[in-house]
């Protein structure tokens, strides 16, 4: 393999040499995918796995045999149980609120010329690359300083201001890749503003909604820095991880973990398969 | 067709609606506001179109003519002047609620959308019957030549497909008039010509006036009955394609419609109601004086069509024609014609068209010295507007 490697250029190289050159270059690319995949998929396993952990102590970093008693037990721990359930209500209020809101801006900013369109499309990008600690004290400051009290509102406000700007991002690119005239024809053929939204403009954007909305989600429940410093004494999923993790995390928080990877799977395989059934439904 | 026959010059007769035009409108003027300068897109436009007319507003990219038919169907609202459909002031009125439909340049098909559900989306926005809705789109289908592709999807039919469902959804909600913005602009030649044929039968077919946005002046003349050439915000001639081409009122027409030769030079002498323009000897131009008259010694400008000019070696006999000489500069074989680029004693570029009637050789090859000669009522003074 060494010779083949070694020949300069591959006109002189015997047929045979090259196809063999080439199924090794096939190979490699194989194993190097593989590798990044697995790679990738390694801490989501192990994850998985210690949530079958038959742990004997306070710290579940051992595999000590399987058994499905934490699944049984996830509810056993009322302060991670709250924690939680105060990221899935965020994080749902998020979705919508950002989704909406975000959607709304997004068509703006793809559709239309105005006033201040350009500094809009600045203060989006900002927030989306402002480091999330300095958004953190800065909304942390001015809570304290405007007096308000801390807890799921404050989390939620702080959520919504930066999910926006995801949403607003990805349904902006998806309306500017539309045909405007598209809507004109909405209108021309006797529809009403409201009712070409309804029936034109919204089914074309839904899957940047779609998108937008679970970014929002994902970027919601397992947010730690911003949500660290709007929470006050409220515990969300992540802030209670963390500090379980000076004690020993149990098995319940891999448990959750996997459940919500889960559901996420299932959103995403449902999502392939709508795309791919819609342009055979069409025959 | 041409109910109405009325120039740019022509202006509303008030109540009189005997012959009331479908699309009127009245000194529309379109200005934009840019970076705090005012653009203005369309200067003052006249203009009425008659019941089942074929009308053609045909200008080059940006002389205001779609700008104006956006007006006719809603989408922009003139800064001045007013619009009528039927004799009734729509000026501001929403564009869902005007009975004209447009045909867009890039079709516009609703993409999540059926063929059948496209077509219908303008008759369920009536509420028309479901029943009736079938009947008409099938019907529309069937003169569009679609029967059978109702499940389709817009992105499984080929341009040209896609182009008549853009025209059966238009046409099924019976507008009074059809609004096209270059409906073929995307299509390639073949297609294109093929639809404008089409188009002219279907709207013999359906009897509904149709007004036809354009830059390609064969599309506009195949399929006109009358044609407004547009440039820089404003007509410019108004006329059927015959008397644009044969009689262009301005130097722009002139040069915007087919090939026209440019000629020009002072005026020696006044004969007969014709300018006659001398060069050297035995050359002459002979030319119907232009409507606002000319003076011996004033500069005269005329067009003469490449078609018209005959192609000499030989001296033609003086007569009664217009004789020019010059060097053959480029010879092009085109198959049914050959075209002459003569560069004329004075100066000038003259295209000749020489239609290849015979096997006879070329008339002249490169180089040659040529005699140039037209029948004198061939050729226009021209006046700068």
């Amino acid at each position: 393999m060494t010779t083949t490697l070694s020949t300069p250029t591959g006109a002189d190289l015997e047929p045979t040499t090259r196809r063999r050159r080439r199924r090794l270059g096939d190979r490699l690319l194989f194993a190097y995918t593989w590798l990044i995949i697995l790679w990738l998929c390694v801490p989501i396993a192990v994850m998985i796995l210690f949530g079958f952990n038959d742990t004997k102590g306070r710290y579940n970093t051992t595999f000590q045999g399987l058994t499905l008693k934490w699944y049984g037990r996830l509810f056993e721990i009322p302060a991670l149980t709250d924690a939680l359930a105060n990221s899935l209500i965020i994080a749902v209020l998020n979705t919508l609120i950002a989704g909406t809101l975000g959607t709304l801006v997004g068509l703006a900013l793809g559709r239309y010329r105005f006033r201040g369109d350009g500094t809009t499309n600045l203060v989006m990008f900002a927030v989306i690359s402002a480091p999330e600690l300095v958004m953190g004290a800065s909304l942390l400051s001015l809570f304290v300083a405007s007096g308000v009290g801390l807890g799921i509102p404050t989390i939620l406000i702080a959520h919504v201001m930066f999910s926006i700007s995801f949403v607003a991002v990805v349904v902006r690119s998806r309306v500017l890749t539309l045909d405007r005239y598209i809507e004109e024809a909405a209108r021309d053929l006797g529809a009403g503003p409201w009712t070409a939204f309804r029936l034109v403009t919204f089914p074309m954007i839904f899957p940047a909604v779609l998108s937008g909305g679970l970014l929002a989600f994902v970027l919601s429940i397992d947010d730690f820095v911003i949500t660290n410093f709007t929470a006050g004494t409220t515990q969300t999923f992540p802030l209670w991880i963390y500090g379980a993790t000076r004690v020993g995390l149990p098995p319940q928080v891999n448990v959750m973990g996997t459940l919500i990877f889960a559901v996420g799977l299932l959103i995403a395989a449902g999502n392939v398969i709508a795309a791919r059934r819609r342009p055979s439904s069409a025959r | 067709m041409t109910a109405t026959i009325r120039t740019q010059a022509g202006q509303p007769t008030g109540p009189n609606r005997s012959d009331t035009p479908a699309i009127e409108l009245v000194g529309v003027a379109k200005e934009y506001h840019s970076h705090g300068d005012v653009v203005a897109a369309v200067k003052g436009v006249d203009l009425a179109i008659g019941e089942g007319e074929f009308f053609s507003m045909l200008g080059p990219s940006g002389c205001g003519k779609t700008t104006t038919m956006r007006m006719i169907a809603g989408f922009e609202d003139p800064t001045r002047g007013s619009v009528f459909l039927h004799g009734e002031e729509v000026t501001g009125v929403a564009p869902n609620k005007r009975d004209v439909n447009m045909v867009f340049q890039s079709y516009a098909l609703f993409p999540h959308m059926s063929v059948f559900e496209n077509v219908a989306f303008g008759l369920k926005r009536k509420n028309v019957a479901s029943p009736e809705i079938r009947q008409r789109v099938a019907e529309m289908l069937a003169i569009v030549d679609l029967t059978g592709r109702e499940k389709r999807q817009p992105r499984e039919l080929s341009g040209g497909q896609q182009q008549r469902v853009a025209l059966a959804r238009a046409l099924v909600n019976r507008p009074r008039a059809l609004l096209l913005d270059e409906p073929l602009g995307a299509l390639d030649l073949k297609l294109r010509q093929h639809m404008q044929v089409e188009l002219k039968r279907i709207q013999r077919e359906v009897g509904v006036t149709f007004v036809y946005v354009t830059h390609d002046q064969n599309e506009a003349l195949t399929m006109s009955d009358r044609i407004a050439v547009m440039n820089d915000g404003s007509i410019e001639h108004l006329g059927t394609p015959r008397e644009i081409y044969e009689h262009p009122a301005t130097k722009f027409v002139a040069g915007f419609i087919g090939t026209s030769n440019l000629l020009g030079g002072a005026v020696s002498a006044l004969d007969n109601g014709r300018a006659v323009i001398t060069f050297g000897p035995g050359e002459r131009i002979v030319v119907p004086l232009p409507r606002n008259g000319v003076r011996p010694g004033q500069n005269l400008e005329l067009t003469v069509r490449p078609e018209k000019i005959d192609i000499t070696t030989a001296e033609p006999a003086a007569g009664d024609r217009s004789i020019v000489r010059g060097v053959v500069t480029e010879v092009v074989y085109l198959g049914t014609s050959t075209n002459y680029n003569v560069r004329t004693s004075a100066g000038s570029e003259v295209v000749v068209f020489d239609q290849n009637a015979s096997n006879a050789d070329f008339v002249a090859v490169r180089g040659d010295h040529v005699y140039l000669s037209w029948n004198p009522q061939h050729s226009y003074a021209i006046g700068d507007r």
